[in-house]
């Protein structure tokens, strides 16, 4: 069986989507070819350069770029970003990234709504990063998302699934891609949330600060088939606490 | 007499002599001063309390009182207290700088990755109203003075974006009647035809004069408090706008309220108590972070250096060790806030800090006025004006690229949009 991630009527073999700040430019294609990873998130303020060792410059052909709009403190400044984005021929692709908050880069739910249905409207493949809430999520759903990426901790704590039962939610409830995103600082992290459901995990600091990047693009990699595999295949009963009793409470009914 | 502070009084032999004997009584005679703590006409008033906040604790800082127990418990933490960072600023911190450094690397990291940002300054005036005892540029001092004319500064700019540089820093001396508010939007405007980011490094000004900035192109606005303890900035600061401590204490808050993205603080370490000063400087930031929560928010540690007259001043008691342990207990104690480190300081240890917890560095730089064509190319401009005071690390831009890369970290020239 076919089991592929579509966004925006993309098809994607992979699910694991791959940062590119926080680490060495010249390490991408290792760490792409490594990973398996067929869609790659770039700052677009990052590629906004004259120099010569252009970012753009590293990335392979063949894989997706997930610009993204961080810089922006308002829908109107990440409409802006994104525009220029596509301007730039960075794509159709916008992770809408909208912070007022220097200090734990926490996504503003509100205006990242707002943004989308502008950016959808204008035939954008948006995909949100937001502070997991059900409500939210549903009107980002009704704004034009093609997926809702909910943070598991704050960027960069690789903290790991600070959000779980938030995000479990989000996957019971919606019917886009639940991407989780930020805060995944190990594999086995990421093979949780895959368990759990999540159509895929979003992953840069974790990599970029490990000892060596490809490699640990890798370990990202099948932790992420382990935990899609486990998903699919419907994991067993796995009991709180204690065993459960051989004799039956309900025995002596006859 | 002032005997603390006789090492910055420099006597040029060009000064009339009027002002000689003004400049010997503004010295010696602190009733002639001005009352530093009142505002002059045209200074804005704003309502903010983080002024008395910053006073109270710095008031109250008693770093003699910290055991290696407070610094081991503040180490072993995940969030920074301001009372676990009163302990690792304290003198019982220094046998414990390594573990600090192990932590502040490992924060860095996860907040910035392997970057680290290269920019340079450019001068692009070097006259100034102010009487600061300590600094080149103040206006007893002999040296040679100049403004950039428009295509002056284009051409210098040009040079300088020649090398590749994207970020640039537009600093003037702090004079009003030299280089007014609209001098320095037109040098802005000229700046964003070359460079990605700009930031300026100027006297503190008004709401609507920075907003004014703003809609030139500055993105950044750096103000150093230079000595957060107002009664030590009184005998350093004699004459001038400069001497006015609150005005400029508020002004990375009108900057912001003027729509500026982010600022950056700094006290001048060596002029005073540095513990006190690094405490005062990182409550500033944490005060305006709680405050305004969407600014970007970064931090400089300038120690002393000789200037053109005076190569005697040097930074006092702070130490490169001390400059580490102040570094790693800002980035400990404030994640997210940028660390700049100037050319002030030397190749060995700018290479070992951007490892630690630096993000940001100077390259190519110049505090002289219109000599990057000497500085660059060679070609000699005797008309430059000087400097305002000596760098130690005089390393290029390619230099510094190279160094940079060399040692693992990934330079990043730009990582902004205008918007």
């Amino acid at each position: 069986m076919e089991d592929k991630l579509i966004l925006g009527g993309k098809e994607f073999n992979s699910r694991f989507i791959l940062g590119s700040g926080k680490y060495n430019i010249n390490l991408i294609k290792a760490a792409v070819e490594q990973g398996g990873a067929e869609i790659i998130t770039l700052a677009l303020r990052r590629a906004n350069t004259q120099e010569s060792e252009n970012i753009l410059d590293y990335i392979p052909k063949g894989v997706t770029l997930l610009p993204n709009t961080s810089g922006a403190r308002n829908a109107e400044e990440a409409v802006r970003i994104a525009r220029l984005s596509r301007a730039m021929g960075c794509g159709d692709f916008v992770k809408i990234e909208i912070m007022r908050d220097a200090k734990y880069l926490f996504p503003d739910n509100q205006e990242t709504i707002k943004a989308t249905e502008i950016l959808a409207k204008e035939g954008f493949v948006v995909l949100p990063y937001m502070n997991p809430d059900l409500n939210v999520a549903r009107d980002l759903q009704s704004a034009g998302a093609s997926a809702v990426m909910p943070l598991a901790a704050p960027i960069g704590s690789n903290k790991g699934l600070a959000t779980k039962e938030m995000i479990q939610i989000l996957i019971d409830e919606i019917d886009l891609p639940v991407i989780v995103d930020a805060g995944i600082g190990k594999p086995s992290q990421a093979c949780e949330a895959m368990e759990m459901g999540a159509a895929a995990i979003m992953a840069n600091t974790a990599i970029a600060t490990a000892g060596n990047v490809p490699e640990m693009a890798e370990a990202f990699k099948l932790a992420i088939q382990a935990g899609r595999k486990a998903y699919l295949t419907g994991m067993g009963r796995v009991l709180a606490r204690g065993g459960s009793a051989s004799d039956p409470l309900t025995g002596f009914l006859r | 007499m002032n005997e603390e502070n006789q090492v910055y009084y420099i006597d040029s032999d060009v000064l009339p002599p009027e002002a000689l004997a003004k400049k010997h009584k503004l010295e010696q005679d602190p009733s002639c001063r001005s009352n530093h703590m009142e505002y002059m006409e045209g200074m804005e008033v704003i309502q903010s309390d983080i002024k008395d906040k910053v006073l109270k604790a710095m008031d109250e800082f008693d770093y003699s009182l910290y055991t290696a127990s407070d610094v081991q418990r503040a180490l072993s933490k995940d969030t920074c207290s301001i009372e676990d960072f009163k302990a690792l600023l304290s003198p019982a911190a220094a046998p414990f700088i390594e573990q600090m450094a192990r932590k502040a690397e490992e924060i860095t990291k996860n907040h910035f990755g392997n970057t680290v940002y290269i920019f340079t300054p450019i001068y692009i005036a070097n006259y100034c109203q102010n009487y600061c005892i300590y600094c080149g540029f103040n206006c007893y001092n002999n040296i040679r003075r100049k403004k950039m004319n428009f295509e002056e500064i284009e051409h210098e700019m040009q040079i300088i974006s020649r090398t590749g540089m994207e970020e640039i820093l537009i600093l003037t001396g702090e004079s009003r009647t030299y280089s007014d508010v609209e001098y320095i939007g037109e040098a802005v405007k000229i700046a964003k035809k070359y460079f990605r980011n700009i930031g300026v490094e100027i006297y503190p000004v008004n709401v609507e004069e920075y907003k004014y900035l703003h809609e030139c192109g500055v993105d950044y606005v750096t103000v150093f408090q230079e000595t957060y303890n107002p009664a030590k900035y009184e005998t350093l600061h004699l004459l001038g706008h400069k001497r006015i401590w609150p005005y400029r204490f508020d002004s990375q808050e009108r900057a912001l309220m003027g729509g500026m993205r982010g600022v950056a603080f700094s006290a001048l370490l060596g002029l005073d108590d540095f513990r006190k000063d690094a405490l005062a400087t990182a409550l500033h930031v944490y005060y305006i972070n709680r405050k305004y929560p969407h600014a970007e928010v970064s931090l400089s540690c300038p120690r002393l250096r000789p200037i053109v007259n005076n190569d005697k001043i040097n930074p006092n008691d702070v130490g490169e060790k001390e400059l580490c342990q102040i570094l790693c207990a800002y980035r400990i104690f404030l994640p997210f806030a940028g660390i700049t480190v100037s050319s002030r300081e030397s190749v060995e240890f700018r290479n070992g800090i951007t490892k630690i917890c630096a993000t940001k560095v100077s390259a190519g730089v110049s505090t002289g006025i219109g000599d990057h064509e000497e500085k660059y190319e060679g070609k000699q401009d005797a008309d430059a004006g000087d400097e305002q005071f000596e760098i130690n690390d005089n390393r290029s831009f390619d230099a510094m690229y190279h160094d940079m890369e060399n040692g693992g970290l990934q330079p990043v020239l730009n990582d902004y949009i205008y918007v």
